[in-house]
């Protein structure tokens, strides 16, 4: 679970630094970072719902904006949270493709811990770096 | 954000105040995913996003006297569903009735004897001593968001390539105004602040229903009538000066509120003549107040602070406070709070704000607004 909460990036709203070895892995990080900030435990949220997100984008950093708004979505549309994912990157001529199974479950009161509600995630300071070790993101979410 | 006044003291509520809490809690929806009592179809939510609070009233959702204390009448008129893409609808379309989480609240609030400022207009708006009223903060939950999602990846597609504009900062993306971009944003975000007029005016339906329930007696008797509505974050074309002459620009205020002097167009007909109400919440602890538009407002577009303002993140709150701690302290201070977490409820804790009392001084010595009364929580349904 390579990502951490940061605490005076955006104090109005909530930032999170993600890590992982591959783009694969610094997404999954990520994507788990935005139910962990509506949820206060991920174990909570059980594997009983599968769903197949397919997003695009022109950059890495589109990807993962891209795929983390649709999480959001899902949360909205169909009271879906997720907490496994497994994730498949491409690219070709310029153009990010990810296919994803998500996991999780309908959002439920008696048995999650709410914490807030994510809004939207913001490009302020958003961003997608390759490290020595891999891959990080730094994204704020609108909360 | 919307006040309601009632015509009952804090003696005749507070027998009543764990009941009323507990029912509001029940009635209006809150926290992560909430959805509302209102079930609409895709069909009938586009004609919300189209009428906004005035599609309510049709309903039977509120009283028409509403719309006239709701800014814009409680519509945006020149919202165009067509701009707002089905992402957004199915996004929205089951969120009517609903408070959200955050920093999004229902409060049931008293004016005590001490803290009105302007005698005079406190008693034309019809507050008096001891008098309870109850404050709500919401908007148009993720329907309003996805608009500004969908538009915010629209603009970064054209603003370079297009127009030419180049930023430092991607969430500042963006088109000119008389571009087609620009016109089919300025639209579909007027449909998002018309879902959170008839957002609020079916709380505020919730609240009434409520009420009557609890004190067994109508609403109307009850004196639930509004005060006002506005919108924390939305566009507005305006005319203002600029190096003097006078302009037409877009004002956008994004968690901030209009403060407009007596006489500008914008403020409802029934406060023209005052200037526009002003309602700043603080935090859940603290207490919020009621201003007036003030003569220096312009030297800020009209606009002012919406709320207290955090000092640290919602992460370190949550480390330094305990919900249910919290809970019980406020409780026997005199403060009945209900909440879907006691982790949000740590999130939201006074501390975690700046002092309210601080920032309304400076508001009111600056005279962008200017004070007319100050509310204090009795009791609190928190997202």
């Amino acid at each position: 679970m390579p990502y951490k909460f940061l605490e005076d990036v955006a104090i109005a709203d909530v930032a999170f630094e993600a890590a992982g070895k591959t783009m694969e892995e610094m997404f999954e990080s990520s994507a788990l970072a935005v139910t962990n900030t509506q949820v206060k435990d991920l174990k909570s949220v059980k594997s009983r719902v599968k769903r197949k997100i397919a997003v695009d984008g022109d950059s890495s950093e589109m990807l993962l904006f891209n795929f983390l708004q649709e999480l959001i979505f899902l949360k909205d549309a169909k009271l879906l949270l997720f907490s496994k994912f497994k994730i498949e990157i491409t690219q070709m001529k310029g153009i990010y493709k990810l296919k994803s199974e998500a996991s999780g479950e309908k959002l439920d009161m008696r048995k999650h811990e709410l914490l807030v509600d994510v809004k939207a995630v913001s490009l302020h300071n958003f961003k997608v770096l390759k490290t020595k070790s891999g891959w990080k993101a730094e994204v704020i979410l609108d909360v | 954000m919307r006040l309601v006044l009632t015509s009952l003291t804090y003696n005749d509520v507070k027998p009543h105040l764990k009941t009323l809490v507990d029912k509001l809690f029940d009635r209006v929806p809150a926290g992560v995913g909430s959805t509302g009592f209102v079930k609409l179809t895709k069909d009938e939510f586009r004609k919300v996003v189209v009428e906004g609070a005035e599609w309510c009233i049709k309903k039977g959702y509120g009283w028409e006297e509403d719309l006239e204390r709701t800014e814009l009448n409680g519509k945006a008129d020149w919202a165009d569903v067509s701009k707002v893409s089905s992402k957004a609808i199915e996004r929205g379309f089951k969120q009517i009735g609903t408070l959200g989480s955050g920093n999004h609240y229902l409060e049931i609030q008293v004016v005590k004897p001490e803290n009105i400022f302007d005698q005079e207009l406190a008693k034309k708006w019809g507050l008096f001593p001891n008098q309870v009223v109850i404050m709500f903060h919401c908007g148009s939950r993720g329907f309003g968001h996805q608009i500004g999602t969908d538009y915010l990846q629209l603009f970064l597609s054209v603003m370079e390539r297009k127009y030419g504009i180049k930023i430092l900062d991607q969430e500042l993306a963006c088109a000119p105004f008389n571009s087609p971009e620009g016109q089919d944003y300025f639209k579909a975000m007027a449909g998002g602040v018309n879902m959170s007029f008839a957002n609020r005016q079916v709380i505020l339906h919730r609240i009434r229903e409520v009420f009557s329930d609890v004190f067994k007696q109508d609403a109307e008797s009850l004196g639930l009538k509004m005060v006002f509505d506005v919108s924390h974050n939305r566009a507005s074309l305006e005319e203002h000066e600029v190096d003097g002459k006078k302009k037409k620009l877009i004002v956008h205020r994004k968690g901030s509120t209009g403060s407009y002097p007596a006489g500008r167009v914008e403020i409802p007909k029934l406060y023209r003549d005052d200037g526009s109400p002003v309602i700043i919440g603080g935090s859940m602890e603290t207490g919020s107040y009621l201003l007036v538009g003030g003569e220096k407002a312009h030297e800020t577009f009209m606009s002012t602070a919406h709320g207290s303002g955090r000092t640290m993140s919602r992460t370190k709150a949550r480390n330094i406070y305990s919900g249910d701690k919290l809970q019980k302290e406020m409780m026997q201070r005199g403060i009945y709070i209900k909440s879907v977490s006691f982790s949000g409820l740590a999130e939201e804790a006074g501390g975690a704000y700046k002092d309210i009392d601080d920032v309304i001084e400076a508001t009111h010595m600056s005279g962008i607004s200017k004070k007319v009364v100050k509310f204090v929580p009795i009791g609190n349904v928190k997202g």
